[in-house]
């Protein structure tokens, strides 16, 4: 059904489709939405999920453990400092290959205050064993949601999902959804390791380090597994509901000489860039950056690369400019840019293809070299 | 739900032979804490599933492969216990089932760190049965004060003895209004089975404080762990009571203890922790027992 929806309504329309057993949620800007309007479908009855209103983030993701383990579908959201102050079980949801999926709504950590876009918060997260997709679209929120839930559940997989969307940028903003009528899209939940009294199991006891070694290893398979489900999960989704995603959204990269990578809805503003920057006869692609981890290959052999970083490792530099040059040995133009939600048009990011020095790091509007 | 009145006992033999506890724990010798556990689960049947934060039952259940257990038991992190609990009892109700949930705590993971989960647990009305078995300080650690620990006593990181008195837990819990909770005692293991038959059988969050005496963290030899326990209620120390729908009622063995209560050096002399306590500390100690007393003997008669 075609309608009109922000991010974070069409996250909880997707919620509503997958219907979860349980739903445990914690409010905070600008994630709000998503579990305010989840709770309206639960109270109108149009969602029969039971619906823990949670003290805190973490005991958001610990009733979703204990729910997940119970033997039910299982979400969350949140974004930020809440997403902080789960860490402890958003290491444990994974640990305990459990398919939770969370949204989390990109936003700035404090101080000061601020409750604008910054993809700090999830890369903050990146070694916990979760999943991590970055959308650039409402329908892109929606649909991905969706998907999120099949991959964690997949038994190759078993492992949770975060579908990370910018705060405001995206949560807020209003485009054109297509929802969808799922079918058996979603099979009934089933977790090999679910609760069953009738066998009585240990979980999460005491391990010596040869078992958690091999425990550690166990998640890094099924993460590297998980590739060719994510795949798989695509290719259905695209050949039942038309919408097709992979690991990157490239958008005139073929012949381009220079690739600008980004995640999230700078992504899709580099788009623009590239018309802006085509019709100069500049030969520039884009390449939107949707699955984090796990890290896709990425095929830039001969390209001059800029890498928007909406984000910072203190002393190191930009993430995903730094995960990019580990990967394919590639120097990219490494830009911090729309760190607290800073404004960054399409002519900002054609201006970083004009004015690229490789090898080199600039933080857009503070150490500037135009 | 355990079915009270099919299960119902009123002697020790009575109680069911079925073990879901078995032998060769990783307890030390003379722990109380494992005793009680025992009969817990006697109460609550198989059906059942234990959340266990970080405490002294993640490590007496044994170490990966092995268990000690014949229940499922969820291991979780420190303050997440009545959360995951709260999860995990929503799931089975989604599902239709009616598996008791019930968190195994310890008083460092109730009183401190997992206070905020537990406080939203109840005042979100829960369906479970949190019980909090308290030796005092943190055990598994190797006896740190908690909020627990009671004034006087030494533990690793109040050399001194502890300057401050003992959290109230059970006054805050009250403060949530549950449909049930009550206190018992490892001494007591009758008692202790009862009130656990009784709390599984009402719906809601329930509550059940156990005084769990702790050899090495107390500091007595192992073979008076019973005799500890029955001196902490002899002497009013602690009191051993169940308030149902709100409403008080002092259990069997603190009714004669309450009205004549043992000396407190009884109590305190045979523990290494209150060795060297000065007479101004346990004057206080005394003072804080007689309150007690006299603040429950009043709400059971009614006068507040």
């Amino acid at each position: 059904m075609l309608t009109i929806a922000t991010g974070n309504r069409a996250v909880a329309d997707a919620v509503k489709a997958a219907k979860p057993g349980v739903i445990a949620a914690y409010p905070i800007t600008p994630q709000t939405e998503i579990v305010e309007q989840i709770a309206e479908y639960v109270t109108a009855g149009d969602l029969s999920s039971r619906y823990i209103p949670v003290e805190s983030e973490h005991s958001a993701m610990a009733a979703c453990i204990g729910a997940s383990v119970g033997g039910v579908r299982t979400f969350t959201a949140t974004s930020s400092h809440g997403l902080l102050y789960m860490h402890e079980m958003v290491h444990w949801a994974a640990g305990a290959r459990l398919p939770i999926v969370m949204a989390n709504v990109n936003r700035a950590l404090g101080p000061g205050w601020n409750t604008w876009a910054e993809h700090t918060d999830a890369f903050s997260q990146r070694d916990t064993g979760w999943l991590q997709v970055f959308v650039g679209t409402v329908q892109e929120a929606y649909d991905a949601t969706l998907m999120a839930f099949k991959i964690a559940e997949d038994e190759r997989v078993l492992l949770p999902v975060m579908v990370n969307l910018d705060g405001f940028t995206l949560s807020h903003i209003t485009q054109s959804l297509d929802t969808v009528e799922i079918g058996d899209f979603l099979p009934p939940f089933h977790l090999p390791h679910a609760i069953d009294t009738a066998n009585p199991l240990g979980y999460g006891p005491m391990t010596g380090p040869a078992d958690h070694f091999r425990f550690r290893w166990d998640i890094e398979r099924s993460m590297r597994d998980s590739r060719g489900v994510i795949t798989e999960v695509e290719h259905e989704f695209a050949e039942r509901f038309g919408r097709s995603y992979g690991p990157t959204e490239d958008y005139r990269c073929e012949d381009a000489d220079v690739v600008v990578v980004a995640m999230g809805t700078l992504g899709k503003e580099a788009e623009v860039a590239i018309d802006r920057l085509r019709d100069e006869g500049i030969k520039a692609g884009s390449m939107r950056l949707r699955w984090f981890r796990p890290f896709p290959d990425l095929d830039l052999a001969g390209r001059e690369v800029v890498v928007i970083d909406r984000d910072y490792s203190f002393g190191f530099g930009g993430v995903v400019a730094h995960s990019i040059k580990s990967k394919t040995g590639i120097q990219p133009y490494s830009v911090i840019a729309g760190l607290g939600g800073q404004e960054v048009t399409y002519n900002d990011i054609a201006d970083f293809v004009r004015n690229r020095h490789p090898g080199e790091e600039m933080w857009f509007g503070v150490n500037d070299h135009v | 739900m355990t079915d009270i009145n099919a299960r119902s006992v009123t002697n020790l033999s009575a109680i069911p032979k079925e073990e879901y506890l078995y032998k060769c724990t990783s307890a030390c010798a003379g722990c109380s804490s494992s005793l009680c556990l025992r009969y817990v689960l006697k109460a609550a049947g198989s059906d059942s599933v234990l959340v266990v934060p970080a405490c002294c039952t993640s490590v007496i259940q044994g170490i990966y492969p092995g268990t000690a257990m014949n229940v499922p038991v969820y291991n979780v992190a420190f303050a997440a216990a009545a959360a995951c609990a709260s999860g995990m009892s929503e799931a089975f109700a989604a599902m239709g089932r009616e598996t008791n949930v019930i968190v195994y705590a310890g008083d460092g993971g109730t009183v401190d760190i997992g206070i905020q989960a537990l406080s939203g647990a109840f005042e979100r009305g829960t369906n479970f049965l949190y019980i909090c078995y308290d030796n005092e300080a943190y055990g598994n650690t190797g006896m740190q004060r908690s909020g627990s620990t009671p004034l006087g006593a030494r533990t690793t990181t109040t050399p001194g003895g502890k300057p401050t008195t003992k959290k109230d837990l059970d006054r805050i819990v009250e403060a949530h209004n549950p449909p049930y909770m009550a206190t018992a005692c490892s001494a007591y293991p009758l008692d202790l089975y009862k009130k656990v038959e009784k709390a599984l059988s009402i719906e809601g969050p329930k509550f059940i404080h156990i005084l769990a005496p702790c050899p090495p963290g107390w500091r007595y030899p192992t073979e008076k762990t019973v005799e500890m326990g029955k001196l902490a209620v002899k002497t009013g120390t602690w009191i051993l009571y169940e308030r149902e729908f709100g409403k008080l009622s002092i259990s069997g063995p603190s009714k004669a203890a309450m009205k004549r209560p043992a000396l407190l050096e009884d109590y305190i002399k045979g523990q290494g922790r209150f060795k060297n306590v000065s007479p101004e500390t346990l004057d206080l100690m005394r003072q804080q027992v007689q309150q007690n007393i006299q603040r429950l003997a009043r709400e059971e008669a009614g006068v507040c």
